[in-house]
C-alpha cells in the first residue's frame, strides 16, 4: 500500500461510533504533524441504520473534497453488514479490517475477493469485556493502527483523551491497545 | 507573529474558534443543520469561561439577526451563524443590518434550499443574498474560515466600510469535515490585529441618545442607499489592506481571487468554496497527463473583484465556470457565470465562457467530473462555442 | 427633481445609516396646525385621573402646577392642559376620558 495518501472508509451502524473513530484517527494524524481529513457520509442519522465515514491521511496537504470512491482500506464495525456493500470500490491489494468472530478463510468466502488483504479482530468481545458495552469503535481503531502503521499509538491515545472523559478514555485506550495486539492479518 | 497551535477542527468549529478569538460580546443564533455545531461550540466556550459573551437564545433566525442588530447598535461586537432556510428567514433583516451600517459578522454553512427538503450543501442560500449589501467571502478550507472571520471584523468595523460581512463555506463537505487548523494560542494575537470596535455612536448611551431605524422619505432614502454604494466600493480597498496586513503579520496570504497552475494554461476553471480544492487536484492529474489547465477561486463575491478578475481573464482563451447554485430563468443560469460574463463584457475581452452547474444539493463532484467538464469544453471550443447559450447542467439524469 | 429636494443635504452630509443624532428634535416641529378638531378640557368635570396624559401619543397633555377649585367646591392641587402647539387633534384623549370631561370642537382657524 502506498502510505503517502491513505483513504479509509468506515462502515458501521448509527450509534456504533464509526464517525467518531474516523475523526479520532484523523485527529491523531494531525497531532502527529500529518495532514488529514475526516468526514461522515452525510445522511439522515438514525440509530441502527448503516452509516459510512471517511478518513484521508497524507504527508502532503489535502485539497480535494470529493467522496472516497476507491478506498485503500475499509473498516467494518458491524459484522452483520452486507459484504457487497463494504468491499465496493476497495482497491486491489486494499485492506479489509473487520470486527468478526469468523475466521479469515470464512470472511474471504463471504466477500468473494482474492485481490484484497483481510484483517480480523473480535472487537465486540473486547468491548464487552473492557467497556461492558458493545462500543467497538476504539477497538477497531487499535486494529487499524496495527495494520496501517502510519500513526504512532501515542497520538491515538492523545486524540482519545481529547474526546472522552478521563475514565471512559482510559477504558477505550485499553480496548484499543488490546485490539492492536489481537488483530490477525492474512 | 504570535504563537499558534495546530489542531483538528471542522469548519464549523473553526468559525466558533474565530468568534471566540475575536472576543465577541454577543452571539444570537438559532440551530439549523449543518450550522448547529458552530453555536454549540460557542456555548461551550461561554460555559467553560473561555469567552465572556452574552448568548441570546432566540426562537427563530429572524429573531437571531434582530437581536444581533440590537446588540450591534448598542456598540457590541456581534456574531451569528446560519444555513439555508435560516438565512432565508433572516432575509429582510439582512437589509436592515446593512442599511443601519452595523458591522455584524455571520458564518454560513451553505446549504441547498427546500423544496424538496435538502439538508445538504450548495450555494443557493448565499446567492439569494446577492443584493443585500453584505460583504461576502467564500472560504475553501477550515483554516480559511478561521482567518476570514478574523479579517471580516477588521473590514466590517472600518469607519470607511461599516457593513456586515458573511463568511460562507460548504455545508457538510466543510462544516463537518475535520482537518488541521492553526489557531492563536492566545487571543491577544488576534486582538492586536483586530482591536475591539469603537462604534460611531451607541444607542444605549443616555448622555447622547440617538434614533436608529427612522423612516427615510422619498427625499432622503436614496442618499442613504448611495452611502452604501460608496461603502461597499470602499471595502475593495479596505479588504485589500486587511489581507495584506494579515499576510504580513501571520504569514497566511489571502486575496480576492486565488489561482493555481495559471502559467502556461490558456484554459482555467473558476469556482468557489470547497470545490476549488477538488478542482486543483483535478488540475494536478491533468498536468501529469500532459494537459495544462488553470484553477481560479473566487473568494470575495461581494464586492465583486472586477479588476483582479480582468487581470487573470485577459490572458485566457477560455474560462470554465462551475456554479453551485441555479439562478432560475436568468440570462445565464449560473449566478457567478453571469457576473463573469459581465466582467468580460466590461473590457470587451475575447475570453470564451462556458457555464456549468454542478454540486447542486451536494451531488458529488469528483476529479473525474472536473476533467470531463474540461474535455467537454475543449470540444466546444473546437466547435467554436465562445459562450454556452445556456448553462450546462452537469450530471443531471436525462 | 424638484428644487426643494436639490437644496437638501448631500449623501456625504447625512449621518451614516440614517441615524438621527440630535435627540428630542421633535420640539422643533410644532404639529398643532394639523388639527381639524380641538380637545378642550372641562376643568370642572376633570377628576385628574391622568388617563389623557397616559394615552396622548404626542405627548401634548401638560401637567400644570396650579390649584383649581370646582363649582361644587372640590379642590385640586394641579391642572391638566392641552399643549395646542403640538396637539394634532387625534381625539384619543376625548375617547379615553372616563368622565367625558374633554370636549372635541371644530377648530376655527
Amino acid at each position: 500500500m502506498d502510505l503517502k495518501r491513505i483513504e479509509i472508509r468506515w462502515h458501521g451502524r448509527g450509534g456504533q461510533g464509526a464517525v467518531t473513530a474516523a475523526m479520532i484517527l484523523a485527529e491523531a494524524a494531525i497531532y502527529q504533524g500529518k495532514y488529514a481529513q475526516a468526514f461522515p457520509e452525510f445522511g439522515a442519522e438514525r440509530r441502527g441504520a448503516p452509516v459510512k465515514a471517511y478518513t484521508r491521511i497524507s504527508d502532503e496537504p489535502i485539497y480535494t473534497r470529493a467522496p472516497i470512491i476507491e478506498p485503500n482500506a475499509v473498516v467494518v464495525l458491524d459484522p452483520s453488514l452486507s459484504p457487497s456493500l463494504y468491499v465496493e470500490g476497495l482497491k486491489k491489494d486494499g485492506l479489509l479490517i473487520i470486527n468478526t468472530k469468523k475466521s479469515i478463510a470464512e470472511i474471504k468466502k463471504d466477500v468473494g475477493r482474492d485481490d484484497i488483504k483481510i484483517a480480523r479482530v473480535d472487537a465486540t468481545k473486547i468491548a464487552l469485556e473492557i467497556l461492558k458495552a458493545p462500543f467497538v469503535n476504539m477497538a477497531m481503531l487499535g486494529a487499524v493502527a496495527k495494520v496501517i502503521p502510519v500513526i504512532d499509538v501515542s497520538y491515538i491515545e492523545e486524540a482519545i483523551k481529547e474526546n472522552f472523559r478521563p475514565k471512559i478514555a482510559e477504558a477505550n485506550i485499553q480496548a484499543m491497545r488490546r485490539a492492536l495486539n489481537e488483530v490477525e492479518i492474512a | 507573529m504570535g504563537e499558534w497551535v495546530r489542531i483538528p477542527l471542522s469548519s464549523n468549529y473553526a468559525a466558533a474558534y474565530a468568534a471566540k478569538d475575536a472576543d465577541v460580546d454577543v452571539v444570537a443564533a438559532y440551530p439549523i443543520t449543518p450550522q448547529t455545531t458552530v453555536v454549540e461550540k460557542i456555548a461551550e466556550f461561554i460555559a467553560n469561561g473561555e469567552l465572556q459573551a452574552e448568548m441570546i437564545h432566540v426562537e427563530s433566525e429572524h429573531s437571531a439577526l434582530s437581536a444581533c442588530i440590537g446588540a450591534a447598535s448598542a456598540g457590541a461586537r456581534v456574531f451569528t451563524a446560519t444555513s439555508a432556510q435560516g438565512l432565508e428567514l433572516m432575509h429582510e433583516l439582512l437589509y436592515i443590518a446593512s442599511g443601519l451600517r452595523l458591522p455584524i459578522v455571520m458564518s454560513i454553512a451553505s446549504r441547498a434550499l427546500s423544496a424538496p427538503i435538502s439538508i445538504w450543501g450548495d450555494y443557493s442560500d448565499v446567492m439569494a443574498t446577492r443584493d443585500s449589501s453584505w460583504i461576502t467571502i467564500i472560504a475553501s478550507s477550515a483554516q480559511e474560515v478561521y482567518d476570514s472571520i478574523i479579517q471580516a471584523y477588521k473590514v466590517a468595523e472600518n469607519p470607511d466600510v461599516l457593513l456586515p460581512v458573511m463568511v460562507a463555506y460548504d455545508g457538510f463537505l466543510m462544516s463537518h469535515t475535520y482537518e488541521p487548523v492553526y489557531v492563536a494560542k492566545d487571543r491577544s494575537t488576534i486582538l492586536e490585529f483586530v482591536p475591539k470596535r469603537k462604534p460611531l455612536w451607541n444607542i444605549l448611551d443616555p448622555d447622547k441618545p440617538i434614533t436608529v431605524g427612522a423612516v427615510g422619505n422619498p427625499d432622503w432614502y436614496y442618499e442613504f442607499k448611495y452611502q452604501q454604494v460608496v461603502a461597499i466600493e470602499n471595502s475593495l480597498n479596505i479588504l485589500k489592506q486587511v489581507f495584506e496586513e494579515f499576510g504580513k503579520r501571520f504569514e497566511r496570504n489571502y486575496s480576492f481571487i486565488e489561482t493555481y497552475n495559471m502559467d502556461g494554461s490558456d484554459i482555467a476553471i473558476l469556482t468557489y468554496g470547497g470545490l476549488y480544492g477538488t478542482v486543483t487536484e483535478a488540475v494536478d492529474i491533468m498536468k501529469k497527463r500532459g494537459l495544462d489547465v488553470g484553477a481560479i477561486k473566487l473568494r470575495v463575491f461581494r464586492p465583486w473583484p472586477t479588476e483582479e478578475l480582468i487581470r487573470i481573464l485577459k490572458n485566457l482563451k477560455a474560462v470554465i465556470v462551475i456554479d453551485r447554485a441555479i439562478s432560475f430563468g436568468a440570462a445565464l443560469e449560473g449566478p457567478i457565470a453571469m457576473e463573469v460574463l459581465a466582467t468580460i463584457s466590461k473590457k470587451s475581452l475575447d475570453t470564451a465562457l462556458h457555464s456549468y452547474i454542478a454540486s447542486v444539493g451536494q451531488r458529488a463532484v469528483t476529479e473525474e467530473d472536473v476533467m470531463a467538464m474540461v474535455e467537454n469544453s475543449i470540444d466546444l471550443l473546437k466547435k467554436g462555442v465562445s459562450l454556452t447559450e445556456k448553462s450546462i447542467y452537469w450530471g443531471v439524469r436525462q | 427633481m424638484t428644487l426643494q429636494i436639490k437644496r437638501l443635504a448631500s449623501w456625504r452630509e447625512v449621518p451614516v445609516g440614517g441615524a438621527i443624532t440630535q435627540p428630542g428634535n421633535s420640539v422643533n416641529r410644532p404639529t398643532g396646525d394639523w388639527r381639524v378638531f380641538k380637545p378642550i378640557i372641562n376643568q370642572d368635570k376633570c377628576v385628574r385621573c391622568y388617563l389623557c396624559w397616559v394615552y396622548c401619543p404626542e405627548p401634548a397633555i401638560k401637567i400644570i402646577d396650579r390649584p383649581y377649585k370646582t363649582s361644587s367646591g372640590r379642590e385640586w392641587k394641579m391642572t391638566f392642559e392641552v399643549d395646542y402647539d403640538y396637539c394634532k387633534g387625534c381625539g384619543i384623549c376625548v375617547e379615553e376620558c372616563p368622565v367625558k370631561a374633554i370636549d372635541f370642537v371644530e377648530e376655527v382657524k
